[in-house]
């Protein structure tokens, strides 16, 4: 009761942690918990009143985005080891709920959990390289990784079914039918909630300690006695993880699915969030996620537009290939402007906030 | 017997080509070591500056393959100057995304501007270029690639050994600090070596488009067949960029001749996958020691 009745923490003045509990605690102030509890009925309550289906649809896609990028986050901002097969874990992901789904009737929520798992042990396969391989290497085993796991996408016609894809049964999840974009949101975003919570607090413990060990210097952090080859597996496992449960949410969501969108360009756009919303950072993951999804809506949309107004139709043929400009455009000037991205432009404005009007 | 020979020599061409396209990437990654990703982009930056000159603009082919040249050596310089030179000693993933994001902006640009069709140079090859041996004919395409292709390699074997340029090049390649130390202006060596690098690439960006005419996508698809050609032969070596490209070729060609045609694309990854978990420095690559 009296932990209940504590008193409220404001900004301190300076610095007195005595404590390294104190520098792990993910709250420094009470601030962050009633903004959060308002971010949470934002999220829960305001959004899926008022938002229309359409809107609701490009937030639900952002949702799973940010689930995938959060993953991805861990391995490469956390644990140091950089991946280009995340769009193809995420493609696996899909494939294994699209499977477990209609050939094995899986209900939805253990298709989706058993993609994770699935997925997880994919990744860790192709995480094996790591034994050995470190920095570019490793990460030219995994673009490797992604180009043979989009050839058994396609050619391994007695799973997959091949370039024809499958259709998903809608999902229900406790006798309620999913197939509305606002019963999905929901599914969406608690699951979206329950693994940031998740990733949150794993750093926190031993496991991150260990990985960010790995990412600053991995020589030393054996050193210290940490069997870095498991650890980088287990980011791997954890990291494929996401991106399992991330696909499986998207093959009921999108209910069906193809070997096409499972692409090299995937990969780079996970990449891009996380570059773009910030190394290293969970908020930063879901950032990126908000960024690239919205960019790419935009775009398309765009073309879309030109499309529809008849005469210039052919303006929206040529402006297509304009997407892709923008798109490496983006990603090179946030690496030059901003390289650490959306959640150090989020911190600084909080900060100044916070620091108002008295701010140096 | 014939189909095999048939097969030997297109895979000993197509080798060829990767060993060439891969010479400019290696060149890149030892004096600067940047893993480039817009390595394919930057193949069809030349294959298409040349279909400008000599197919639109309709210069005479030598002086067309000359301002190609040019063009791509000032190309290689600005893309080092702007985009690379500032993410000197960032972290890794940021210098590989830059390296995506500029892929992602020429090919954009490219499609934009000539779309994705395929487009032929001018014919201009001489006709009696063909080998004619016993029942194998070697077309003149592969025969003009593998003459073109020697030229340059000695060309450059010879800058390397004997320019001062080369010289520095190679020593930056081999030691940054220390030639630093010696009076090596190594930010010139980084801008040069872009700079070749990309005249390498427009090279190579030619002979295949000679070869399987001009196309964006195809081109791109060629620059990340680099990766598996340069881990077989180890990052850092010339030499081995060469035979790594020929065993990539033939093990490709012969994939697609003799087990299946769709097999083909992913048998290079698949080895690369085996090389790097058996020999990660590939068959040449120096073995990093490395202190904490």
């Amino acid at each position: 009761m009296r932990a209940m009745m504590r008193k409220p923490r404001f900004h301190p003045c300076g610095d007195f942690r005595q404590r390294y509990q104190e520098e792990l605690t993910i709250f420094e102030t009470d601030f962050g918990r009633v903004w959060l509890v308002i971010g949470l009925v934002a999220l829960f309550v305001v959004i899926p009143l008022v938002c229309k289906a359409y809107w609701l649809y490009i937030i639900n896609l952002i949702g799973i985005a940010a689930i995938a990028a959060i993953g991805l986050n861990i391995l490469i901002g956390f644990t140091g080891q950089i991946s280009l097969g995340h769009g193809a874990f995420f493609g696996v992901g899909a494939y294994s709920a699209a499977i477990l789904a209609s050939s094995c009737g899986f209900p939805f929520y253990l298709s989706v959990l058993s993609a994770g798992v699935i997925t997880a042990f994919v990744g860790m396969v192709f995480g094996i390289p790591s034994l050995r391989l470190k920095h570019l290497y490793l990460t030219i085993a995994t673009l490797a990784g992604q180009f043979i796991i989009e050839y058994l996408l396609v050619h391994w016609t007695g799973l997959t079914k091949g370039p024809e894809g499958i259709i998903l049964g809608r999902a229900t999840l406790f006798g309620i039918s999913l197939s509305k974009d606002r019963s999905f949101f929901y599914v969406v975003f608690i699951c979206f909630v329950i693994m940031s919570w998740i990733a949150a607090n794993l750093l926190r413990t031993r496991f991150g300690r260990a990985f960010i060990a790995i990412r600053d210097n991995d020589r030393a952090a054996e050193g210290m006695g940490i069997p870095i080859f498991q650890y980088k597996l287990l980011a791997f496992a954890i990291s494929s993880f996401y991106a399992g449960i991330a696909g499986g949410l998207w093959a009921h969501y999108i209910a069906s699915i193809s070997p096409e969108p499972f692409t090299l360009f995937l990969s780079v756009q996970y990449i891009a969030m996380i570059i773009i919303g910030g190394l290293g950072s969970i908020p930063g993951a879901v950032f990126g996620a908000l960024f690239i999804t919205i960019l790419n809506e935009v775009l398309s949309g765009a073309t879309q537009y030109f499309m529809n107004l008849g005469g210039l139709s052919k303006v929206a043929l040529t402006i297509a290939p304009l997407r892709e400009f923008v798109f490496g455009l983006a990603i090179v000037l946030f690496i030059m402007l901003r390289p650490k991205g959306l959640a150090d432009l989020w911190r600084i404005v909080r900060s100044s906030f916070r620091l108002w009007p008295f701010s140096y | 017997m014939q189909f095999f020979i048939q097969l030997l020599i297109q895979g000993l061409s197509i080798g060829f080509l990767y060993a060439i396209a891969a010479l400019g990437f290696v060149m890149i990654f030892k004096s600067s070591s940047v893993l480039n990703f817009a390595h394919g982009q930057l193949l069809a930056m030349g294959a298409f500056l040349f279909l400008v000159f000599a197919g639109w603009a309709g210069l005479p082919i030598p002086i067309a393959f000359l301002a190609t040249l040019l063009g791509s050596f000032v190309l290689g310089f600005i893309i080092e100057r702007l985009f690379l030179r500032p993410l000197i000693g960032e972290a890794l993933v940021e210098v590989i995304m830059m390296t995506i994001g500029l892929a992602y902006m020429f090919r954009g640009l490219l499609l934009f501007i000539f779309g994705g069709n395929l487009f032929n140079y001018p014919d201009f090859l001489p006709k009696n270029l063909s080998i004619q041996w016993g029942a194998v004919s070697v077309p003149p395409v592969y025969a003009a690639t593998f003459i073109i292709g020697i030229i340059f390699l000695l060309l450059f074997g010879f800058f390397f050994k004997y320019s001062s340029q080369g010289i520095y090049m190679r020593s930056v390649a081999d030691n940054q600090t220390a030639a630093l130390s010696l009076g090596v202006h190594v930010r010139r060596v980084f801008a040069l070596s872009w700079a070749i690098a990309s005249v390498v690439c427009a090279m190579s960006g030619i002979i295949l488009g000679i070869i399987n005419g001009i196309n964006v996508h195809q081109l791109g698809d060629v620059g990340l067949k680099v990766f598996p050609v340069v881990i077989l032969g180890g990052l850092e070596s010339i030499g081995g960029a060469i035979i790594g490209g020929v065993i990539i070729g033939l093990v490709e060609t012969f994939t697609g001749g003799y087990v299946s045609t769709s097999l083909r694309e992913v048998v290079p990854y698949v080895l690369l996958v085996l090389i790097l978990l058996l020999k990660p420095y590939g068959l040449f690559g120096l073995k990093e020691i490395e202190r904490v």
